[in-house]
């Protein structure tokens, strides 16, 4: 319990108490048009730009739904190792909002498109895995976007997201503790990262979270009154968020009160959760089939080859990296954090062959260089095979360890072949004896004074001429060669 | 005295034998006569003649670039509910009073592509919510054989555009019998097609359920050339249905020998008008005469039928037109905030008895009652749906009764709404079951026409008009005495 | 199941219409009348009957993931009733308040 707003008094009331969470996270579909029309789904076009009869709503236009949209929600759901059901129906969630132009959202209700399944959050303590089972999977459309502080008096509109393919995973509330909360949602988001099907960014709203939370006595297993947290916009505000809305309940709660069920509001900038101005009761979306769209029927075959098609999962993938490239927990962890980085390593440590020398480098310097420029490793000017070819000039001593690290400077740069760079910038290592000794006859003819003391035992002095004759070799020169010729120049 | 029609305005425009132009100033110079306008008839929400002349002239410019179209050179009016580019688009509401779509309906494209001209948009009850075009923020639309009388509706302004002569077809819309209670009532003929048949993109939206654009013709085979337009898949729809769609007209002169007709027994209550009855019974006899089968069958879930209608078609309704908002389109009142911004302007541009459905909708799908009404509801419109399944597949080739329990009533006549309701009784079952429906007239009460309504399965409008064609050759001037 | 005239002012609410008193007693009244005649489908035994959904429909038809949207022959500006530097315009919201109360 590190959070600020729980002070230290309430800690030990809180260890009477069990935190219940349950998720429901809703994710952009990564598609180029909306779910029920052809207007780009695309970011920063000019207000209400993407537009046509169907997302405005305008009189007399019909949804028609696109195809990729149903393929990305059913592999996602499939990842998720739900049922994808083979009939499923799109309702309609009646409530008036500006930013919601038909007065309902399409979405599904009662016959969603997946049900059943689970994800692993990692292992507790005696070693069995921390399981969160996932209720549903179902598609809907996004609203609108309003805007309050446009123009004074009044709220802009923008539909450019209305009708943008979302869907909805609602978890069981079967976590614990805020850190199992956002275990789920690393896991849940590198899930949806492996089978390609959303950006997945909450600062960018395609990732978004609402969360239920109830507190009740430890040893109790009912469940207590909950209520629904909403607008954090990072996984570490919903683990805020969880711990507060907790303490909150708590003290109610000890305090022989009871908790609304109400919607609560995060203020990420306060560290509060403030109760939203909705009464409870006050919802009646009115439910019911989308009479515009008949039932969704997908083939029981068509699921198989989805289900068959994903890509390796991520605990598939951390099982086999350490089975086939002997990494530790750790280097796993790291690598297959996301789908990109770990198809970016293992591309390295094939070509390459020294699959911790790969590890070392893609941890290393490639982690660093796109965390300064604050690149995604899809698009980073090093490609796998010429980090492969300048680890195998490494390993085969045409350059030096210090020489690589700037020819990768040099790679990220302008995404150059390291071969020419070395070339061109002299870096290739020098091993000719003669030049390497005329290297250390100028250091010696400028640095008399050292040379004598070194050749005196002063040894800390070699590090000093060692270095001198590494620059005027500009790096390219075999140190372990050097220091041999030095003390032979120096004790002759 | 009725427009030339389809056919006979296509052929000769083809064959350069009279001109679109002359067509439309026929259609105008009648529109003028039977004083069709807001003091009269009160037909069309909207009419641009300037418009309609130059697009009959486009129409000569281009009659020898293309394969003539089914429509060349023939003048459509359409129901205010389908969106069209250059003309408003209110569904007779003052909500959507002077919003032009931006967008145009598939049906109005379709039109335009086979030559037709769009001649006006047609009065109707506001959001297509009524059975008299008497609930039009527009006034009253009036029954051009009987002034003091409504045209029926939700499509009386269509109806009555071509039972005054003025057109030879015109679209609607019908969610429980909005074209072919009019088409009763004003003694022309009126097609409700198979749910899916027809996009309805650009329609719109009341019950989404339900809705389907309809096709009024003077006669069968006005309408069947209208719908063999409009008809077809359309990618803008996804309940439209992906089946090729037959040359209905080709149906002109089907022999009905042997086909099985169902009468059944729920639409001839022993509370039927008697001399409706009667004329049913007539129009019986001929459909014998012509070696026709007739079969007594049941639907016994017929009376249901309202109940259901009236809980479906609110329900979907009050969630259709929560759009009407004052945010992107039509009218906008302002109030207290945003809150008081919705409720002036939804308050201000809905009339009385769209007021009434929303609320209605609203309720029965609320927390608490949705079980009870709306899910119970679409139960028991499955059992509907059953009965018609169980007597198509049991050999019944169409049904046959009558479109509506009374002939047209005087304006003002009715002024409950669940008495209203019930002018739906015969017509609300088809729409529920998505099976296609038409009517056609059948003789006369006291000057007044009385519909006859056929019925058949899904996407079998071919059989249905092979029966209307038959019965309307063997009855003849008979259908309109 | 009567309604009650707290009934109608929440669904007039949930509806975003505004009814005055004598309104919504009235419509208290006429939607009593028209549910009383809907009563008769509780007469009606549905177990294990479906739901009609889709009537007649093989599926839900997709289409490809790809443009352009469907022209619009004119722009926003042409029927937006409030609109500045290309947003719609409505009355002011607090950024905190959610659509229940809106």
């Amino acid at each position: 319990m590190t959070i600020a707003a729980i002070t230290s008094a309430d800690t030990p009331l809180l260890e009477h108490w069990e935190m219940v969470v349950g998720l429901e996270v809703h994710v952009q579909l990564k598609t180029n048009t909306k779910a029920f029309c052809g207007c780009s789904a695309e970011y920063g076009a000019a207000p209400n730009a993407n537009t046509c009869p169907v997302c405005l709503a305008l009189p007399g236009a019909l949804p028609v739904l696109n195809e990729r949209a149903v393929g990305l929600a059913t592999r996602a759901a499939l990842a998720l190792n739900c049922d994808v059901q083979p009939v499923s129906i799109f309702a309609r969630k009646n409530y008036f909002y500006p930013d919601l132009p038909k007065g309902y959202q399409i979405s599904q209700f009662d016959k969603p498109l997946a049900l059943g399944g689970w994800v692993e959050i990692g292992a507790r303590a005696e070693g069995s895995p921390i399981r969160i089972n996932v209720t549903r999977v179902h598609m809907e459309e996004d609203a609108g976007k309003s805007v309050h502080d446009r123009f004074s008096g009044v709220t802009a509109i923008d539909l450019n997201r209305s009708g943008v393919p979302l869907i909805e995973i609602v978890s069981e509330p079967d976590m614990r503790s805020a850190d199992e909360a956002g275990a789920y949602l690393r896991v849940l988001k590198q899930i949806l990262e492996y089978v390609d099907v959303s950006d997945v960014s909450m600062e960018e709203g395609s990732l978004r979270v609402d969360a239920n939370v109830s507190a009740r006595r430890r040893g109790e297993t009912r469940l207590g009154t909950k209520t629904e947290v909403k607008n954090m916009n990072s996984f570490s505000g919903v683990e805020r968020a969880l711990e507060v809305e907790f303490a909150r309940q708590v003290r109610v709660l000890e305090a022989g009160g009871t908790v609304d069920q109400q919607t609560m509001l995060w203020d990420g900038h306060t560290g509060e959760v403030l109760p939203s101005r909705t009464k409870e009761g006050s919802h009646d979306y009115r439910y019911f089939p989308e009479p515009d769209l008949p039932p969704l029927v997908l083939a029981l075959d068509w699921i198989a080859k989805v289900e068959h098609d994903l890509p390796e999962l991520p605990a598939a993938r951390r099982t086999r990296f350490a089975a086939d490239y002997k990494l530790s927990d750790y280097d796993v962890d790291v690598l297959t954090s996301n789908p990109r980085l770990a198809d970016y390593y293992e591309s390295v440590a094939r070509s390459h062959g020294d699959s911790k020398s790969a590890a070392n480098w893609v941890m290393g310097e490639v982690l660093a260089t796109l965390k300064t420029s604050g690149d995604d490793i899809s698009t980073f000017r090093v490609r796998p095979a010429d980090l492969a070819s300048l680890l195998n000039l490494v390993r085969d001593g045409v350059v030096s360890h210090t020489a690589a690290k700037q020819i990768f400077g040099r790679m990220a740069a302008t995404g150059d072949p390291p071969a020419q760079i070395a070339e061109r910038e002299g870096l290739v290592k020098v091993d000719d004896d003669s030049q390497l000794a005329s290297w250390i006859d100028e250091v010696i003819a400028e640095n008399p004074t050292e040379a004598e003391r070194l050749r005196n035992g002063e040894r800390k002095l070699q590090g000093v001429l060692i270095g001198a004759a590494m620059k005027k070799s500009k790096g390219r020169a075999d140190p372990k060669k050097l220091n041999q010729l030095l003390a032979a120049r120096l004790t002759s | 005295m009725s427009a030339r029609s389809c056919a006979f305005a296509r052929d000769e425009t083809v064959a350069g034998r009279i001109t679109a132009g002359a067509t439309i100033e026929t259609a105008i110079a009648r529109a003028r006569e039977v004083n069709a306008g807001r003091d009269g008839l009160n037909v069309f929400a909207w009419r641009d003649d300037d418009d309609a002349r130059k697009n009959a002239g486009d129409i000569a410019e281009h009659l020898s670039d293309t394969t003539p179209g089914l429509l060349v050179g023939v003048p459509v009016a359409v129901k205010d509910n389908i969106a069209t580019l250059t003309m408003p688009t209110t569904c007779g509401s003052r909500i959507l009073e002077g919003y032009v779509s931006p967008y145009e309906a598939t049906v109005v494209k379709r039109l335009r592509d086979a030559g037709a001209v769009i001649f006006g948009k047609t009065n109707m009850d506001e959001f297509a919510m009524g059975s008299s075009t008497e609930h039009s923020a527009y006034g009253p639309t009036r029954n051009p054989l009987a002034p003091d009388r409504v045209p029926g509706g939700s499509s009386g302004g269509s109806a009555a555009a071509v039972a005054s002569g003025i057109v030879s077809m015109a679209l609607g819309s019908e969610t429980g019998g909005s074209v072919r209670q009019p088409a009763a009532f004003c003694g022309i003929v009126g097609v409700k097609p198979t749910y899916g048949r027809v996009s309805r993109f650009g329609l719109v939206a009341f019950a989404s359920s339900l809705d389907q654009v309809g096709v009024f013709g003077a006669t069968v085979d006005d309408a069947a050339r209208g719908l063999g337009v409009i008809a077809g898949h359309d990618e803008m729809d996804s309940t439209s249905a992906q089946l090729p769609v037959p040359e209905y007209h080709a149906a002109a002169n089907a022999d009905i020998k042997g086909m099985v007709i169902g009468l059944p027994k729920e639409y001839f209550p022993a509370s039927l008008d008697p001399k409706i009855r009667a004329r049913c019974d007539a129009s019986v006899e001929r459909l014998r005469a012509l070696g026709a089968i007739i079969r007594h069958v049941s639907l016994p879930h017929t009376d249901l039928a309202i109940p259901v209608y009236y809980i479906v078609a609110p329900a979907e309704a009050s969630s259709n037109l929560a759009r009407f908002d004052g945010v992107r389109y039509g009218l906008r009142l302002e109030g207290d905030g945003l809150r008081g911004m919705y409720e002036a302007t939804r308050s201000g541009g809905f009339g009385p008895e769209v007021t009434r459905r929303i609320l209605l909708g609203t309720y029965v799908l609320s927390a608490g009652y949705y079980d009870a009404y709306y899910r119970k509801a679409q139960q028991v419109r499955t059992l509907i749906a059953d009965d018609f399944r169980r007597v198509f597949e049991s050999g019944v080739d169409v049904l046959f009764t009558p479109t509506a329990p009374s002939t047209a009533f005087p304006i003002g006549a009715i002024s409950d709404p669940y008495e209203m309701y019930l002018s739906d009784i015969f017509t609300a079952t088809a729409n529920l079951a998505g099976v296609p429906a038409m009517s056609q007239p059948i003789g006369r009460i006291d000057g007044l026409p009385v519909g006859g309504q056929f019925l058949a399965s899904h996407f079998e409008e071919m059989k249905m008009f092979s029966a209307a064609y038959a019965l309307e050759r063997a009855l003849g001037d008979e259908a309109h005495r | 199941m009567a309604v009650t005239i707290n009934d109608v002012r929440h669904i007039a609410t949930l509806a975003r219409l505004g009814l005055t008193e004598t309104r919504a007693a009235a419509i208290v009244g006429e939607l009593n009348t028209i549910l009383g005649h809907m009563d008769e489908l509780s007469k009606v035994d549905t177990a294990g009957v479906e739901e009609a959904i889709g009537v007649g429909a093989q599926g839900l038809p997709v289409r490809v993931d790809s443009g352009p949207p469907f022209p619009l022959a004119r722009s926003l500006d042409a029927f937006a009733p409030s609109q500045r530097d290309g947003f719609l315009l409505v009355p002011r919201l607090s950024t905190h308040e959610s659509p229940e109360q809106s």
